[in-house]
């Protein structure tokens, strides 16, 4: 189990690529959550995500910049607090830095922050001499008091010393122009300055010695603020309370924001639509090509584009927006206890955040885990929460049977509760199962680990929307419409191909029906999960296409319509728990599987992460329906 | 670090030097401790506590770390400082 999961970083040793055999190559060192990638982004121009939690760059990312005709490859090193090569991440910082391949080695720092960052300084100065010190955050640093001397600083570690703010862009030249100095061994002192200070003990102490020359608080009181929202966000008093309320804060704005889009977007691609099904008469195409492009793929396309982009748009920046806050390692803080009595890790918070934008980035996520052990349990759990692709069915589904169809601030206030009721059910199962594989098949005792609760920041807004609306929203967007396409195509083919009189679609779901409903779905639900395998946004559009082909034909574009073909192909309030509670806790989708599968390096391990949730979903569907029977309440 | 005074008992708005790190064979933690700048004689405080009472949040050399009290057990410390005023507790 150890080598399955424990060998993800180490056998992956970082090699610089260079573009021109004239390129320097120079690495970005720093400890976790000092701005690293925000320096990397704003040199590079590329897009590495960007948070406020250590640990947010789990891999090394490669990018180039030019300065005055000299080409850089940069290289951004994982953060990590020392270079000790105890943890994966250390172990790849440390060989990449030891190999010779980097010209130059950049530490970035926090100027918040200085005196720990400066043990790093020490440790890779160990390792090359040709070191630039950027000294990063210092518009934060001014806003808090912080005044750090850096020609003070430069002449103490006998390396160059360029201060930064790369949210602004500030000092981005200078740092340029250093950087390509240092790589041609220009303006660093000799090895051995600091040979004296060889003990991990010496190099605490020196640092704090450099630290207390060159920086200066100007108001003692700096972190008041911090502490005071860190007061209300984590005490016993209003720690948990303020987060199901910024939760449900959310999926409302989420949820009401969402509706007059969604509505737009499915009039004008219905509209569209009709105008293919003229196009199509008008060449005087055969029925079965006009029903397999544009009522099979289309329609789905359809669909999948106008229910998900609205909620997505909305959810991704809100979340990024905490995340770039700092709000994230505090969640990680006030749920820690229940990870600890689960004997699991407490940055398990962090993956599972990260897995409500998508599960397969939250399974990568779990690599700032240590412990093999504890990294298992947070891969094998992290489907519990569910991704952007199932909110939507979520959404929907509590709108039609729950929350009603009407407009008003407290329907909207009504399905949010309960899709928070939902997520905390998924993080309640989290809790449950972590337990029982710690108590099972993972056994062991927690091992010990230090949560870095960063400063607040201000988060920076266009940034954000930027940002998670190009990388996340339309990279999850347009993942599910390449399946969804395809599948659109398979399910009207599969609707309307007959064998012996029935068709395909009716044969397979009338197979699965009598298994579904004990689970207290039906044959075409089930069908539409299976279906759903490569991309669970396109459930729901499934099980819309399936009763439209095989029953009555309603033009099923709001949610009134959406209803009304529901119930009439059998559809009760447990029918749509049942579904909502398989949505919540079945499979992970095909790419989460296989994300599983790379960063465990185990069919053992990845069936397991298939077959746990599974079995949970069938179980709780199971239950919730044969207890509604047996009361007669549905 | 029996009978002695340990980061855990250590009060939100408390202060205290640390005299020792014991690691148990626990070498990873002891490690940890290292790297997040805890050594013999560093000035550390107590500035949160979670809702369920552990873990809890230490200002350490500048930054804010959370430490289980299973962990924060193996710091010694001597001397409980003194809260200063309104520096690191914050009562709302």
């Amino acid at each position: 189990m150890g080598s399955a999961a424990g060998g993800h970083a180490s056998g992956r040793g970082a090699v610089a690529e260079r573009q021109c055999p004239n390129s320097k190559v120079i690495a970005l060192a720093g400890n976790p959550n000092v701005g690293k990638s925000t320096v990397f982004n704003a040199l590079t121009g590329l897009h590495q995500h960007t948070g406020n939690w250590p640990g947010k760059t789990v891999s090394t990312a490669q990018g180039r910049c030019q300065y005055d005709g000299q080409e850089l490859t940069l290289v951004d090193l994982p953060g990590t607090y020392s270079l000790s090569a105890h943890s994966p991440e250390e172990e790849l910082a440390r060989n990449f830095l030891r190999s010779g391949e980097a010209d130059a080695v950049t530490v970035v720092c926090d100027a918040t922050c200085l005196e720990r960052n400066l043990c790093l300084v020490l440790q890779t100065l160990e390792l090359t001499p040709n070191v630039l010190v950027c000294v990063n955050l210092m518009d934060e640093a001014g806003k808090k008091g912080i005044s750090v001397d850096l020609p003070e600083l430069s002449r103490l570690l006998g390396v160059p010393v360029v201060g930064t703010s790369a949210g602004r862009r500030e000092g981005m030249d200078e740092l340029l122009r250093q950087m390509a100095r240092v790589a041609d061994g220009q303006g660093v002192s000799p090895p051995g300055r600091f040979a004296h200070a060889a003990d991990p003990a010496d190099k605490i102490r020196l640092a704090e010695r450099i630290a207390s020359a060159a920086v200066r608080y100007g108001c003692p009181d700096y972190t008041r603020l911090d502490r005071r929202l860190d007061y209300l966000f984590t005490s016993r008093a209003t720690g948990i309370p303020v987060m199901l309320l910024l939760l449900t804060a959310v999926f409302w704005l989420t949820i009401s924001g969402a509706n007059v889009p969604s509505a737009l977007l499915s009039d004008a691609l219905f509209w569209v639509q009709d105008r293919l099904t003229a196009l199509f008469a008008c060449l005087s195409a055969p029925p079965w090509l006009h029903g397999a492009l544009v009522l099979g793929a289309y329609r789905v396309l359809a669909w999948v584009v106008s229910v998900m982009l609205p909620p997505m748009a909305i959810f991704f920046p809100l979340f990024t927006l905490l995340e770039d806050f700092g709000y994230l390692p505090r969640v990680a803080f006030v749920l820690d206890h229940a990870f600890q009595k689960a004997r699991a890790c407490g940055k398990q918070s962090l993956t599972m955040c990260m897995g409500f934008g998508c599960n397969a980035a939250g399974v990568v996520g779990c690599r700032i885990i240590d412990s093999p052990r504890e990294r298992l349990i947070a891969i094998l759990t992290n489907n519990f929460v569910p991704c952007n692709g199932r909110f939507p069915t979520l959404i929907a589904l509590i709108t039609i049977f729950f929350a009603g169809t009407g407009e008003g601030a407290a329907q909207t206030a009504k399905a949010a509760l309960m899709l928070m009721a939902v997520i905390v059910l998924g993080v309640f199962m989290t809790f449950q199962v972590s337990r029982l594989l710690s108590a099972t098949i993972l056994k062991g005792m927690p091992s010990s680990f230090a949560l870095e609760l960063p400063p607040y920041r201000r988060p920076r807004l266009g940034q954000v929307i930027t940002r998670s609306l190009l990388d996340r929203t339309l990279f999850v967007l347009g993942r599910a419409v390449l399946v969804a396409a395809p599948a659109g195509l398979l399910i009207w083919l599969c609707a309307n191909v007959t064998v012996g009189g029935v068709s395909i679609l009716a044969r397979c779901t009338s197979f699965l029906d009598p298994f579904a409903r004990l689970l207290g779905l039906d044959g075409v639900i089930l069908m539409a999960f299976i279906l759903g395998f490569p991309a669970n946004e396109i459930v729901l559009p499934i099980i819309l296409m399936a009763y439209l082909s095989i029953g009555t034909l309603v033009p099923a574009d709001d949610l009134g319509a959406l209803r009304t073909l529901l119930t009439q192909n059998g559809w009760t309030w447990l029918t749509a728990v049942c579904t909502m509670l398989f949505s919540l806790l079945h499979w992970p989708c095909s790419t989460t599987c296989l994300t599983i599968g790379r960063e465990t390096r185990s069919v053992k391990w990845t069936l397991v992460s298939f077959v746990v949730p599974t079995l949970a979903g069938m179980a709780a569907c199971f239950l919730t329906a044969s207890a509604a029977r047996l009361l007669g309440a549905a | 670090m029996n009978n002695q005074l340990s980061l855990a008992a250590l009060k939100k708005g408390q202060s205290a030097l640390v005299t020792g790190i014991s690691a148990d064979g626990d070498e990873a933690m002891g490690r940890r401790l290292l790297d997040i700048g805890l050594i013999r004689g560093t000035r550390v405080s107590c500035v949160g506590v979670s809702p369920a009472g552990d873990p809890c949040a230490y200002f350490i050399r500048g930054a804010v770390i959370a430490l289980r009290a299973a962990d924060a057990r193996r710091v010694g410390l001597e001397r409980v400082l003194a809260p200063v005023p309104d520096a690191c507790a914050v009562p709302v």
